[in-house]
């Protein structure tokens, strides 16, 4: 059985029909076209597929997409604004943050969660911030400096 | 609606049984019930008897932000830092944590040391389970079909200040980890530094966390130097019945509970000796 599902994301009102079993990445992905946000692991291992319900981070592999329905999501296609990078993604490309790229939209969203809720994190903080996002490129620290950069502290 | 669909799950932040479906371990039921909007399951409140009351649906990263816990139920706050990575704690639940009764659950330990109870719900009314009663075994709890947790209970500390606790574990790396060995210690000063209370409990080295009774006897009563804490942490070993898994043999589990909770102990009394410095 289908479920009617008004979702909110990156400001904009989108519908859809959904089974319950169906995540929040699958519905992103399958029927909103928007492709940014990655599948990894699909078991919250990796956090290639986090996104920002309610300002916070949530590995949306794992998240049933109705639960989502009245809060707003933020993925990485909602960073850049008219054409301006968002100042993490300016950040990581002038840092050296991004090798594959695969990691990035989730590293992307975890850490701008972590900076709207503490604009100056340590270096410490902003490991901790990342715990949930695996690089396999293994490109780490060009992506804790393009986060400690965007913040200002760099 | 829980008494209507037998059978039916409860899902809050889906951090457990989402993902268990996916890996194949246990697969979604016919019918979910969602409970992340209820209200009334959220709140941490101080209860009239001194105590706190966690409502069902405070997350993780809701118990670590808690000054209060942080204070008072430090063990708490230690166990629910540790859990998984920020997305984890945002949407995994008290509720969830308890009643998927994981041998190796984080805020099993805690509960045990502060004595805590759940709260549950059902058509027919409310009643209150010592938490060391209601998870039973791994993936168990005497909670029944039709009841719903609604909060944790935890009582009063020992009146006259003095009184530190702390939870470590033992991991592998720092995010998105499960306890290979964990351990949770309560410990209560009297002005001349005598031990009036001490409360140990274990994480995954049982089929559910277990109290280590033995070395609180050694404790209570006692001066505590570093031989006593030495000796009642060999004796929390005698406490634990670990098995082999993917993640460690029951050998070396075995090896590490002493020095689990000596790490344990030796933090809960640098916190009851100096309770402002947490």
């Amino acid at each position: 059985m289908r479920y009617r599902l008004a979702l909110e994301v990156n400001e904009i009102a989108y519908e859809a029909e959904v089974e319950p079993h169906r995540t929040l990445l699958s519905v992103l992905r399958g029927e909103l076209g928007l492709t940014g946000t990655k599948e990894g692991c699909d078991d919250s291992e990796c956090g290639a597929c986090i996104v920002l319900v309610d300002g916070r981070p949530v590995n949306s592999c794992s998240f049933l997409a109705l639960q989502a329905a009245g809060r707003p999501v933020q993925t990485v296609e909602g960073l850049a604004k008219r054409g301006e990078l968002h100042p993490l993604q300016a950040a990581f490309l002038e840092q050296g943050g991004v090798q594959c790229g695969f990691c990035t939209p989730g590293m992307l969203m975890s850490a701008k969660a972590l900076l709207d809720q503490n604009p100056h994190p340590t270096q410490a903080e902003v490991k901790r911030g990342l715990g949930g996002n695996l690089c396999r490129c293994t490109g780490y620290a060009g992506i804790v400096r393009a986060v400690m950069r965007a913040a200002g502290d760099g | 609606m829980l008494a209507e669909n037998p059978g039916a799950r409860l899902v809050a932040g889906g951090t457990d049984l989402v993902v268990a479906a996916r890996s194949g371990k246990a697969p979604l039921p016919e019918r979910l019930i969602a409970i992340h909007r209820l209200m009334e399951l959220g709140g941490i409140e101080p209860t009239t008897e001194g105590g706190l009351r966690i409502g069902a649906l405070i997350t993780h990263g809701e118990l670590e932000g808690s000054a209060t816990i942080k204070q008072s139920w430090s063990a708490l706050s230690d166990a629910s830092a540790l859990v998984g990575s920020p997305a984890t704690r945002h949407l995994g639940t008290v509720g969830g944590n308890v009643c998927n009764a994981s041998p190796a659950m984080e805020l099993g330990s805690p509960l045990l040391v502060f004595e805590a109870s759940v709260e549950l719900a059902s058509a027919g009314g409310a009643r209150r389970v010592p938490f060391g009663s209601f998870v039973t075994g791994p993936g168990r709890t005497s909670g029944l079909p039709g009841e719903l947790m609604t909060a944790v209970v935890l009582p009063p500390l020992q009146p006259g200040g003095g009184t530190g606790s702390a939870y470590v574990r033992l991991e592998y790396r720092q995010a998105m980890e499960i306890a290979i060995v964990g351990a949770a210690a309560m410990i209560s000063l009297d002005e001349a530094g005598r031990c009036l209370g001490a409360r140990v409990a274990l994480t995954a080295v049982a089929p559910t966390c277990v109290r280590a009774s033995e070395a609180e006897e050694i404790l209570f009563n006692n001066a505590i130097d570093d031989a006593l804490l030495q000796r009642a942490a060999q004796a929390g070993a005698r406490s634990a019945s670990p098995i082999d898994d993917v993640r460690a043999s029951a050998g070396y589990r075995r090896a590490m509970v002493p020095v689990m909770v000596r790490r344990a102990l030796a933090r809960a009394l640098e916190r009851a000796r100096s309770p402002h410095s947490n």
